[in-house]
């Protein structure tokens, strides 16, 4: 079953980049498109970070995750290498469920 | 270029490891975690799917997210098309490579020919390092007895915030991505987990298509 998700995610992130060197550039030159699809990473990024954080299955939960977002917060506002903001909330979480 | 391209594949590798660590933790075999990085080859769709099926999201609201993550890389095969002039079979083979490092490489070259290189080097580079990394990531996890113990299950929200936060440079995206955060949450209790993002996805879009222009 997760295979079956995989491939067709991945097919689909492939369809989407042969479109783009495919189609007719005028099709996807729309104002409105070029000014939406940027926007939709941003949305979801934030949203995968808001429910990943502070949701357990569909309850809202406050646990050693949101400590962990908070300091990657600080590693990215420090202008850290992507692995050191990964390694340090990480890391974070795994300090605080020692305790 | 060469230098700067590799500059690029080995920071991605570095990203890829943690990709490949991430994945293993979610509960991806060894086999599903390189394939995603060989077939999807795009980062914040990889890191969103594996996030969602760790997270106990739905597997098809993970993969819808990972597409609609997806669709930008159509508008950079937009802009690489004229320049790229790729027909046949190496349009199969540009496509895979159609992502934001190439395109910040090739285009914005004042020489069409260099701006190529520049594309189809960095596409490369970037392509090896990816997979090397993610292998070496999901090898190295796979080895260690509990994952969780290491606290990578708790991961995922700081890759997103490290892809995220070179998009926020500007006061309509940071209003967007916390207005996005905000609906999530509110949506959490109502609705099976991975929906939220889907709902935040038709609301983006509705306002973008038809929201006043900025």
């Amino acid at each position: 079953m997760i295979w079956a998700g995989l491939l067709v995610a991945s097919a689909a992130c492939y369809g989407l980049k042969l479109a783009g060197l495919s189609l007719p550039p005028r099709w996807l030159q729309d104002a409105r498109i070029q000014r939406t699809v940027p926007l939709l990473p941003v949305a979801l990024l934030a949203a995968l970070i808001a429910t990943q954080t502070f949701s357990s299955g569909q309850h809202l939960v406050l646990d050693v995750r949101a400590a962990a977002l908070g300091v990657a917060v600080i590693a990215v506002l420090l202008r850290a290498p992507f692995l050191v903001v990964i390694v340090s909330a990480a890391a974070t979480a795994a300090l605080l469920r020692l305790l | 270029m060469i230098r700067d391209a590799l500059g690029i594949a080995i920071a991605s590798g570095a990203y890829a490891l943690s990709f490949g660590a991430i994945a293993t933790t979610s509960g991806l075999s060894l086999l599903q975690t390189v394939s995603l990085s060989l077939l999807m080859f795009t980062g914040a769709s990889q890191f969103a799917l594996v996030g969602i099926i760790g997270s106990g999201g739905s597997l098809w609201a993970g993969a819808a997210t990972a597409a609609l993550l997806g669709t930008r890389n159509a508008l950079y095969g937009v802009r690489l098309s004229s320049l790229l002039k790729v027909s046949g079979l190496r349009r199969f083979g540009a496509a895979q490579f159609v992502i934001d490092e190439t395109t910040a490489m090739a285009i914005a070259r004042d020489d069409e020919n260099v701006g190529r290189f520049a594309f189809w080097a960095t596409g490369l580079l970037l392509f090896a390092f990816w997979n090397l990394g993610t292998l070496i990531g999901a090898l190295a996890t796979n080895a260690l007895p509990d994952p969780k113990v290491l606290g990578l299950d708790a991961a995922p929200p700081a890759a997103y915030l490290a892809l995220l936060a070179p998009r926020l440079r500007a006061r309509e995206p940071l209003a967007i991505a916390l207005a996005a955060g905000l609906v999530a949450l509110i949506c959490i209790p109502f609705v099976p987990a991975g929906i939220p993002l889907l709902i935040v996805a038709g609301l983006v879009a509705l306002y973008g298509l038809f929201g006043k222009s900025a």
